[in-house]
């Protein structure tokens, strides 16, 4: 009877990471391409995609290298776009903290986007779920997306090289980007956020090695964590 | 485009392998069920908020492929984009109609 709950729980979480398939695969390609037009071989581009597993700073990585940025700067920005797992993995701990340390180091792994949205939403619904049914639907949400990331990287390695540069795809980054900044923008908190470092970001735009991105996001971080006192004070 | 030195490659995916999985391990693992101070959740929050806008902005204003000359084209593209991804919460709708503005501005303005 467990091992059949578990089962389901695979199965549920597997169903609601499927949509994001549609988000995996096209990222994942544009990644593919993108990689190779910056000079990567399939190798390198391959390994990428599987081991980091994260999109966003992956594509910061590689903007900047193209850039001449020094090497230290393109770490601790790419990994600074990517904080946000820290805050998922920081969210996720309150329901997934007591499972096996095995367990949790490998759940660590597959800790992105997707699997992070679903899983919140599910946890929250349902605070019955035992530690170990909570592990099983989480990576059942991450399922159906690790393979298929893959597998896009691949294809637009391959096929990248072959794209015309008619396709403008230098701005297939910044849409990307810009389209997933969009449905961030849940409260006036990330607004002001985004704004602040919009602003920042076109001021600092001469500062060397690209630290005008970091200077940008730590002020955006900033005026966002203080919109978010300011509002919760004229709340109550 | 100049080609990168692979060692400087290599660097960069083990150095962001290392980097990601331990900014992923960090709470889960090592931090387990003890509470974080609020005030840096409060800034954690904000963190991919203000650092793709801050990345993107400068490419927006002054694109790499016209050599930094303004453009029409990839200025509409980005609003259109971004208001689509504010209005549907759509992340796919956002990117093919940015694509379509782009394309169709570029064929109409070429």
């Amino acid at each position: 009877m467990a091992a059949a709950t578990s089962k389901s729980y695979f199965w549920k979480g597997f169903r609601d990471g499927t949509p994001f398939v549609f988000v995996a695969v096209p990222f994942g390609l544009l990644f593919g391409v993108f990689a190779t037009e910056a000079g990567l071989d399939i190798i390198q581009t391959m390994a990428f995609s599987a081991t980091v597993f994260a999109g966003a700073a992956q594509f910061t990585a590689l903007q900047l290298l193209q850039d001449n940025t020094p090497t230290v700067i393109v770490l601790i920005s790419a990994l600074a776009v990517n904080l946000r797992v820290a805050m998922y993995s920081a969210s996720l701990t309150p329901y997934l903290g007591a499972a096996p340390l095995w367990q949790r180091a490998l759940g660590a792994y597959l800790i992105v986007d997707q699997s992070y949205a679903c899983s919140i939403v599910r946890f929250e619904k349902e605070p019955d779920m035992t530690v170990q049914q909570r592990m099983i639907y989480f990576v059942g949400s991450v399922t159906p997306i690790t393979p298929l990331w893959i597998l896009g990287t691949y294809l637009g390695a391959v096929l990248g090289t072959q794209i015309p540069e008619s396709w403008a795809l230098d701005f297939a980054l910044p849409i990307t980007f810009l389209s997933m900044i969009g449905p961030m923008m849940r409260t006036l908190a990330h607004v002001v956020a985004a704004l602040v470092a919009i602003v920042v970001a076109l001021l600092t735009v001469t500062v060397p090695f690209n630290l005008g991105l970091l200077i940008a996001g730590a002020a955006g971080m900033m005026a966002g964590a203080q919109a978010e006192l300011m509002l919760e004070r004229t709340k109550t | 485009m100049t080609a990168i030195d692979p060692i400087t490659i290599w660097i960069i995916i083990v150095g962001l392998a290392i980097g990601s999985y331990l900014l992923r391990f960090t709470f889960i693992g090592l931090v387990g069920d003890r509470p974080m101070p609020p005030w840096l959740l409060r800034h954690l929050r904000y963190t991919a908020v203000a650092i793709l806008p801050a990345l993107i902005a400068p490419l927006v204003v002054w694109p790499t492929a016209t050599e930094g000359q303004p453009d029409v084209s990839r200025m509409a593209a980005a609003a259109v984009a971004l208001s689509v991804g504010v209005v549907t919460k759509n992340v796919l709708a956002a990117i093919f109609s940015g694509a379509a503005t782009l394309y169709g501005l570029l064929y109409l303005l070429a």
